[in-house]
């Protein structure tokens, strides 16, 4: 491996940002150009985050993978920043990657017109986002993070309004505060071990005397903390959904991707620092992660029941994944743990898909003055503000819009509920599977099963009611208008969805193989501590 | 000095606590400032107080003994910019609120009471 392919784990962070910067200097008016480049760049960036799967899967696939180590100014592991790409991490930016560009293809049709410089912020967003799943580093964790925070702070507001900017006032504030919440825990990590280096914290951790494990998992606990609140457990939640129903309908659909920001971070850190061979601090808030899981889903799947909007439900949904995810994060196991990556995925694109399709179907119903079930005034003057400029549509306006949304509809709701044949129910049969092939079965296990199952019980009543309301009216004139530009995107999520079931065994092999590499650790670690480099051979 | 330090780190915690659950924009604004203020002094707390040590090496072979760790410090000034940067966009965000919503509660709406 040289040349070029070396830099390929740096891309995914470059490129959107030099791209971002550099149509920051082309003002509004030149909209198609600044299409063109930005959808060109997520396009590249997909094509990107495929090669950097295949390059770390490594090309026997067998073994714990190929991790890719890039050592930020040539300055080896514990002293200079790393970037690391692992299984995990490639398959996130695989995920980002792909959000990215249909939430951007969604964006053309009129979205990006709302406010100035979406095109912008958006490829700002998704550098920080990149950043945040490849570095190895957890100050430089902070710095991706604020990226990625200062970007969706801008994208919030994105369309402006006074319900915006009220969501975002909360949102900014709440993120401030965790990112300071962030900083104390780096801090106490630090005075205890003297490194900020991933792969390095987790060969120091184990030697932390006995006297100081409590500072430590103090640390780590308010580090924790910050992430949790992103992912959305239950209390520190009720920001979520509110601030996703405000948002613009392509920038909740990547903001899809940031909860599980959280998750990844929660995922990564927990397996590496507190994994079964961390002396003292092993196992560390594992019990707390899955009861605070349960908390989530049973809260989401409360939320989803009682809200009548539909953006409510998907907000809601957000939290049911994340709970979900956090629980099966704290109880552990390999093979849960490739069940969950699955899930991860799936869900995000569920999610994702069903945030664009929402604002078509909600328009559609909108148009026929039949908005039933919206009886909140506060979210009246939702969209007020946003697009209303009456400029024609751009692509063909097709036929039989009802139909295309209401299949699209009833696709997601199957994905999301996790009924078969689609990837949400092998996700979860999966997850239930790797759950009861214990001998004896735990209490845990049990009320794991009951709230999967529950949660997709909920997701199905309510997406079925909603359906109902907006799908299934009379259809007195000709039906809202629906343009290519924005059934593309839905379509190509769902069938990204579609890909997870038919290919679901190679998929699931690759999970199984991230998720026996996350427990293994020791492939990472020794990449990162051996990670020859530029003009070295390796040892 | 360690007592001082504490001490001052202390008092704008809470001060800046106090702040932020308050209702008023502008003193959330400054709760998280304080707040800000309170972790950077933290953070080059965790370096260990030293004084009278320089934290640059030189080249030649040195002792460690005689430097104050340099890590903290870098970390203090990247979130010195970061939080100062935030701060300045909240106090934007701010001002399209108060002038969207014709208040400064943090709700967008005053209280019945």
């Amino acid at each position: 491996m040289s040349g070029w392919m070396q830099h390929l784990v740096i891309a995914p962070i470059l490129l959107p940002m030099i791209v971002s910067a550099v149509l920051l200097v082309f003002d509004d008016r030149r909209r198609k150009l600044k299409r063109v480049v930005s959808l060109g760049t997520t396009a590249l960036l997909v094509a990107i985050s495929a090669l950097l799967i295949w390059q770390v899967n490594g090309f026997d696939g067998e073994s714990g993978g190929n991790p890719q180590v890039y050592l930020l100014g040539n300055w080896s592991a514990p002293f200079g920043i790393v970037l690391v790409a692992d299984r995990l991490s490639a398959l996130m930016v695989l995920l980002t990657s792909v959000l990215g560009f249909t939430a951007l293809f969604y964006a053309i049709a009129r979205w990006d017109r709302a406010g100035p410089r979406f095109h912008v912020l958006f490829l700002l967003l998704l550098a920080g986002v990149n950043g945040a799943f490849l570095t190895g580093d957890i100050f430089n964790l902070f710095v991706f993070f604020e990226v990625l925070l200062a970007a969706s702070y801008g994208l919030v507001l994105h369309g402006t309004g006074a319900e915006r900017t009220k969501a975002s006032l909360h949102y900014i504030t709440i993120n401030i505060a965790t990112s300071l919440l962030f900083l104390i825990g780096v801090a106490m990590i630090y005075a205890l071990t003297g490194t900020l280096n991933m792969a390095d914290l987790a060969t120091s951790i184990p030697l932390v005397p006995d006297e100081d494990l409590m500072l430590l998992e103090a640390g780590a606990a308010i580090l924790g903390v910050a992430f949790l609140v992103k992912a959305g457990i239950w209390p520190l939640n009720f920001w979520l959904p509110r601030t996703y129903a405000a948002a613009a309908p392509p920038v909740a659909a990547i903001f899809a991707v940031l909860t599980k920001v959280g998750i990844y971070i929660i995922l990564r850190l927990s397996s590496l620092l507190f994994g079964e061979s961390s002396g003292g601090a092993a196992g560390f808030a594992n019990e707390f992660l899955m009861w605070a899981g349960f908390a989530t889903m049973l809260f989401g799947t409360l939320g989803i029941l009682a809200t009548r909007k539909l953006t409510g439900v998907a907000g809601h949904y957000i939290m049911v994944s994340s709970g979900t995810l956090l629980a099966a994060i704290g109880m552990g196991g390999e093979t849960l743990m490739a069940a969950l990556l699955f899930y991860l995925a799936s869900s995000t694109l569920a999610v994702s898909a069903l945030y664009l399709i929402i604002e078509p179907v909600q328009r559609n119903a909108d148009e026929e003055d039949m908005v039933v079930g919206m009886a909140e005034p506060v979210f009246d003057d939702e969209y007020t503000g946003a697009v209303e400029e009456n400029e024609s549509e751009i692509g063909v306006v097709i036929p039989g819009t009802i139909a295309i949304l209401g299949g699209g509809f009833i696709f997601c709701t199957l994905l999301l509920a996790g009924l078969p044949p689609l990837s949400g129910f092998i996700a979860k049969f999966g997850m239930i599977d790797a759950l009861i092939r214990e001998v004896e079965i735990s209490t845990d296990a049990w009320v794991m099963i009951a709230l999967i199952i529950l949660s997709g019980l909920g997701t199905l009543i309510s997406l079925t009611r909603a359906g109902i309301d907006l799908l299934w009216t009379p259809a007195k004139d000709s039906p809202a208008s629906l343009s290519v530009i924005e059934v593309a995107p839905i379509a190509v999520l769902l069938s990204a969805c579609l890909a997870l079931m038919l290919f679901a065994g190679p998929i699931y092999l690759y999970m199984e193989g991230t998720a026996s590499a996350l427990a293994d650790r020791m492939g990472y670690i020794e990449a990162v501590r051996f990670a020859p480099r530029a003009g070295e051979v390796a040892p | 000095m360690e007592a001082a330090l504490a001490l001052g780190i202390g008092i704008l915690t809470a001060s800046g606590l106090w702040l932020l659950f308050r209702p008023r924009t502008f003193q959330v604004v400054l709760g998280l400032a304080l707040l800000s203020y309170a972790v950077n002094l933290f953070i080059l707390a965790a370096g260990r107080l030293r004084t009278d040590a320089p934290p640059i090496v030189g080249k030649d072979a040195v002792d460690p003994a005689l430097y104050v760790d340099p890590v903290p410090q870098a970390l203090v000034l990247t979130a010195i910019v970061i939080s100062f940067s935030t701060t300045a966009l909240l106090l934007v965000v701010l001002l399209a609120s108060r002038g969207l919503t014709g208040t400064d509660h943090v709700d967008g709406e005053e209280d019945d009471q």
